[in-house]
């Protein structure tokens, strides 16, 4: 019975920053009272961006957790990666449209000139795809190919911790927290591939 | 009230003008959205800032009047800052910078010169002298404000303490004290806040001891009881809550040099051409703006300082 109801729930969790952003800036725009600082955009900027990397973790948390747990998770790691790209594509709107307002010269100099703003870029753009092929139909379509595309789910996260790390002025706490919480997921896929290479290797030797 | 205002344009401004310019400012409250904890009867009352218009009408030529209609209101100011003895966000000082007793307060004065010696607050600072400067306000992170500080030039305040041939350049600590300062529970920087001048950018007419702003006593948030301003040189030089000052004949090493010295130099000069290596500085975000506007050389203030870096290579000495 309740299970029918975790799904709409965790849309509603997920949404739940996006949602009360986004009224924030509605506020904001309409010279009401609003809780984003005296600089909206640079609170959107760092708002969007914590959640995107957040999501990036909690979806590379899925797996290992349904393994650990044999809790039946996998069905909503597609959603979760989604939410990612969705704030992923707040945080660049933000920065393009708000912050920049297509100030190209300064936009293209960012993303060339600046590794912080590279890895950043990179990241995002590689989310693209994976957010693209997200859905049902393209997972059938795909098959196998799938599998291999939404592995840059890895690199994509490893760019954004870097970006995290390097725009941080002063304190590194939490970009090293994210840092760490990375390193764990993937030590434990690097950890099971290992297992199951030794396995393999003992039927052969059997 | 005890901050007394004696700049020339408060002689031939007569009180409605000043207080239309206050309504003005509050309807801009208004219209730049900023919730406000006490509500908009809160920020000043004109009696506040303009009790006690100039009775020296010594002039001065440094009051930035031609900013007046620019400033940043007063929420904004109090509201949005880095202090991070108060903690890492924009809104984290204002909540918790209630810790800190900015009264009585006492200044440490050591280094070449000659009255050595710890001085009370109103021993430093001539309090019967105070001046009205309106300012830009650069933070490196490329936002702005335009505050209307009240202090004294910082070159009063030396000329007090008389510094030796030896003393090259200025230092300045802010206090260490985790039970006022609770931030500094975390070494997100070597405590205390270290700040430096050269001793002619100490001395220009421009560098001042802020002790208020907006006709009020500083609050704790925005660096009580004293702080320094230096409008042409990026907000971080603005060292707050002074409990030392030191005349030293090397280049002191500041707190963010200590951090990241490929990032921030010891002039710390607002320049448009001189990149942050993660960011341009070639615009910036005035508090309370939409869109980014160009950052002027020197901050706008190259007339009155641009003389003190001829020769230097700004790019090396940034
Ligand atoms: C998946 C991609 C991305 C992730 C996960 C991400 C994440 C983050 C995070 C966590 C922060 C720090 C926020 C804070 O300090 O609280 C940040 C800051 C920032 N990001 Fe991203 N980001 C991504 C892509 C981008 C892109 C594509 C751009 C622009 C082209 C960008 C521009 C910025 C800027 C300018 C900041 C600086 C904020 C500051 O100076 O305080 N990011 N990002």
């Amino acid at each position: 019975m309740l299970r029918k109801f975790i799904r709409p729930l965790l849309h509603i969790a997920c949404a739940a920053p996006a949602i009360w952003l986004i009224y924030q800036n509605w506020l904001w725009l309409n010279f009401l009272p609003h809780e984003l600082t005296a600089n909206p955009i640079e609170y959107n900027t760092d708002f969007t961006g914590d959640w995107t990397i957040r999501f990036l973790l909690i979806t590379l948390t899925v797996t290992p957790l349904a393994k650990l747990t044999k809790w039946r998770l996998l069905k909503y790691r597609r959603a979760l990666g989604l939410y990612a790209f969705l704030y992923g594509l707040l945080h660049f709107l933000n920065y393009m449209v708000l912050d920049y307002f297509f100030d190209w010269a300064l936009i293209i100099e960012d993303i060339f000139k600046r590794p912080a703003i590279t890895f950043g870029m990179l990241a995002f753009t590689l989310l693209i795809p994976l957010a693209v092929t997200s859905f049902k139909f393209m997972v059938k379509k795909l098959g196998k190919n799938w599998q291999k595309l939404h592995r840059a789910i890895y690199v994509i996260t490893i760019c954004a911790v870097i970006h995290n790390y390097m725009m941080v002025k002063a304190d590194v706490l939490i970009p090293v927290i994210h840092a760490m919480i990375l390193t764990s997921l993937l030590g434990y896929r690097v950890y099971l591939n290992y297992n199951k290479r030794k396995i393999r290797l003992k039927k052969q030797t059997a | 009230m005890l901050i007394k205002t004696k700049n020339s344009w408060d002689l031939t401004e007569n009180d409605v003008t000043s207080e239309s310019s206050y309504l003005s400012r509050r309807d801009f409250v208004k219209a730049a959205g900023i919730a406000t904890v006490g509500g908009a009867a809160s920020i000043l009352s004109p009696e506040l800032a303009f009790a006690e218009p100039a009775l020296s009408a010594k002039s001065n030529p440094y009051d930035g009047r031609d900013l007046r209609g620019e400033q940043t209101v007063i929420e904004a100011v109090r509201g949005y800052n880095n202090f991070y003895e108060f903690g890492m966000n924009k809104d984290d000082p204002a909540r918790n910078a209630h810790t800190l007793k900015p009264e009585p307060w006492s200044v440490v004065v050591d280094g070449h010169c000659e009255n050595k010696g710890k001085y009370a607050l109103e021993d430093l600072i001539d309090f019967n002298n105070l001046e009205e400067r309106i300012y830009r306000m650069r933070c490196v992170e490329a936002w702005s404000m335009v505050i209307p500080w009240v202090g004294v030039p910082l070159s009063s305040i030396i000329e007090k303490l008389s510094p030796t041939s030896d003393a090259k350049y200025i230092y300045f600590e802010t206090l260490v004290d985790v039970e006022q300062m609770p931030g500094q529970r975390r070494g997100i920087i070597k405590w205390p806040y270290r700040e430096g001048l050269r001793m002619d950018e100490a001395m220009n007419p421009l560098t001042i001891m802020a002790v208020g702003l907006y006709g009020e006593k500083l609050a704790n948030q925005n660096g009580a009881p004293l702080r320094l301003v230096v409008p042409w040189k990026y907000g971080f030089k603005g060292i707050k809550s002074i409990v030392k000052i030191s005349f030293v004949e090397n280049e002191p090493n500041s707190s963010w040099m200590r951090l990241a010295a490929n990032e921030y130099g010891f002039y710390a000069n607002v320049n448009p051409n001189v990149s942050h290596p993660r960011w341009s500085q070639a615009k910036e975000r005035r508090i309370g703006d939409f869109s980014r506007r160009p950052t002027l050389m020197f901050n706008g203030y190259g007339e009155q300082v641009s003389h003190l870096y001829e020769g230097m290579d700004l790019r090396r000495f940034y």
